[in-house]
């Protein structure tokens, strides 16, 4: 891509409104998810007997649904992003593409 | 049932051969694979024969900490699908050194990133040889050293012949069979319990010698700072596997690449909840069967109790099932691990630090193809050569390396504006040198393989202190820059910027 094209493209206010978006998405869903880890990486580390309670009169422990839960959510999350993704920023980036033809 | 996917994978090498006209075909299966399809082959690279059988055999042996492993090789998926999937289709070619080198000087970068990719891939490939000759040897009862000769043959002859095309369907089919055949003996153990999940846990409570304590954490993570580093290791080190990155290339366009990871993600957080179904089930039905005992331990070891819970639960025609999707799971593995070793010495290092980027693809092609047969070869050696030491240190470093010295530089090359090759040059071998070092002054080599008393470097996982040292030493050598050629690389930042989020002027798929 020539400079002069880069430079139009980063002018073009859907371009500003695209990156702001996306970014602040992204950084947000990457803060949740390392929250969430190392928030179960430090229980392990400093509390362990917290995962090990036992849920009510069962042997399962609190740690399983947990443990379980963690991997659902990431899941969950890769599919809330790709969901947003596919709908609202490529909107966005094929009207900037369109712009650029056009 | 051996034999039939070995010719299976055979026939479509050939087909794939047929298909394979250009360098594009080669090292991107010429950018035409779906979002779905591509997930499928992430997720058949990386659950590996050493997570199937490893962790399953982990929860066999001492329970929950099975899990905490599984939880660690599954959160770096959502951190590569928000920060780095899109952006990575949308830069490079062929390898992640395509996007590292972007605005970068190319030959100290690439010679860099091959060096980092190519470390990555060695370690990992001796650790799977070694594991798949083990495991060959115990399921047919061959020699070791013909299991490995045989496995190192046929992922010669799949990347030499087939390239990516073949590669990719290999590992499509292996991920297909492995998690049918994951889910029935998962299934099985869920109706042996009547669906009761509270009766599996309680069955192997009360057979299992730990008792209670298989239900929560154990010994395995003992201090807070090798657990904060075995988290970033596996977290971080994911995003920097060779094998991996180069996956992204192969997807027609950003949104595909964005959907592969959705599905990877789903398939191999499925895979991992159901290892641990099969460590509890193979608590209870195979720890307790005498037919599966040999002096009171377990015929080969913790990491056959998946195969020997095949048995339990299907008998011998499962069991041979389940023995051809291991040895298929350890192909598709080593397939995809040569293939970006290749691709580092053709692509990075002849087509563009040898040969400055101006080069014939078929010369190029021809280059990698020699470069996969020799990578075979050195596989075979160092898996014979390796049959009788620890190598459960090599994934792990190979993990430490690829987050210490590919990540680092990958991250910032897509975000950080002020990034320059020399920052980049010294921060990153900074951070390969560092991981390599604490690794060999740690626990493990200095102590156990080595035989020295007291290690120097106290923790088995270096990636908190070498990821640290990474990004710490690219970003004082980046601003302390002042060079001409660094205020051009920074300059250079927007135009790459608007083309990794946009797409504009990205790699196109080749239609046929």
């Amino acid at each position: 891509m020539s400079p002069d094209v880069a430079e139009k493209i980063k002018q073009n206010p859907k371009f500003e409104t695209l990156v702001s978006k996306r970014s602040a998405f992204a950084w947000m869903l990457t803060i949740i998810m390392l929250v969430i880890y190392y928030t179960f990486i430090l229980l392990i580390a400093f509390s362990p007997q917290t995962l090990g309670t036992p849920i009510g009169n069962n042997v399962m422990t609190l740690g399983i649904p947990v443990g379980v839960g963690i991997i659902v959510i990431a899941f969950s999350l890769t599919g809330i992003y790709v969901h947003r993704a596919n709908t609202e920023f490529d909107v966005l980036t094929n009207a900037i593409k369109k712009e650029l033809e056009g | 049932m051996f034999f039939a996917f070995v010719g299976g994978t055979l026939g479509i090498t050939y087909w794939a051969a047929r298909q394979t006209k250009t360098a594009k075909h080669f090292y991107a299966a010429g950018g035409n694979i779906t979002g779905l399809q591509n997930g499928l082959a992430i997720a058949g690279d990386y659950m590996s024969a050493a997570s199937f059988l490893g962790i399953s055999g982990l929860v066999f042996l001492s329970g929950y900490d099975g899990l905490i492993y599984s939880i660690g090789f599954l959160v770096g998926w959502p951190i590569i699908l928000f920060l780095i999937a899109e952006q990575l289709r949308n830069l490079g070619k062929y390898t992640f050194a395509d996007v590292t080198s972007y605005r970068l000087s190319q030959k100290p970068i690439r010679t860099l990133a091959a060096f980092g990719g190519i470390a990555t891939v060695i370690l990992y490939l001796i650790a799977q040889m070694v594991g798949s000759g083990k495991l060959i040897q115990l399921l047919f009862g061959l020699p070791y050293e013909a299991a490995v000769v045989i496995v190192g043959t046929l992922m010669v002859l799949y990347v030499a012949f087939g390239g990516m095309i073949a590669t990719t369907w290999v590992q499509i089919i292996k991920a297909v069979l492995l998690l049918s055949g994951a889910s029935f003996i998962a299934l099985a153990v869920a109706w042996h319990f009547n669906f009761n999940f509270e009766n599996l846990f309680k069955s192997a409570v009360e057979t299992h010698k730990n008792g209670l304590a298989i239900m929560s954490p154990g010994g395995l993570i003992s201090d807070p700072i090798s657990a904060i580093s075995l988290g970033i290791a596996l977290m971080f080190g994911t995003a920097g596997l060779p094998h991996i990155l180069m996956r992204f290339f192969t997807v027609t366009d950003a949104k595909q690449a964005r959907r592969s990871v959705f599905f990877a993600t789903g398939f191999i957080g499925y895979f991992y909840i159901l290892t641990f179904i099969i460590g509890f089930g193979a608590i209870v039905m195979v720890s307790a069967n005498p037919l599966y005992l040999n002096e009171g331990s377990i015929i080969g070891g913790n990491n056959m109790a998946a195969i020997h819970l095949s048995h339990a639960v299907g008998g011998d025609i499962f069991l041979g099932f389940i023995s051809a999707v291991a040895f298929a799971t350890i192909l598709a593995v080593v397939s995809g691990l040569t293939l970006a070793g290749a691709s580092a010495i053709s692509h990075d290092l002849y087509a563009n630090v040898l040969k400055n980027g101006d080069h014939d693809e078929m010369k190029e092609m021809r280059v990698s193809k020699i470069a996969t047969v020799v990578l075979g070869i050195i596989a075979i050696m160092l898996g014979i050569a390796f049959e009788k030491q620890n190598i459960a240190f090599m994934v792990g470093l190979a993990f430490a390396i690829a987050a210490s010295a590919n990540f680092p530089i990958l991250i910032l090359s897509m975000y950080w504006k002020k990034l320059t090759t020399r920052g980049a040059v010294i921060g990153g071998s900074l951070g390969l040198a560092s991981a390599v070092l604490l690794v060999i002054l740690g626990p493990i080599v200095w102590v156990q393989i080595l035989g020295n008393p007291d290690p120097v470097f106290p923790y088995k996982y270096p990636a908190l202190f070498s990821v640290t040292t990474a990004f710490a030493g690219i970003w004082f050598f980046s601003i302390t820059d002042k060079s001409k050629r660094a205020k051009l690389e920074q300059e250079a930042f927007d135009a790459q910027y608007v083309r990794a989020q946009t797409g504009i002027g990205a790699e196109k798929s080749s239609s046929h």
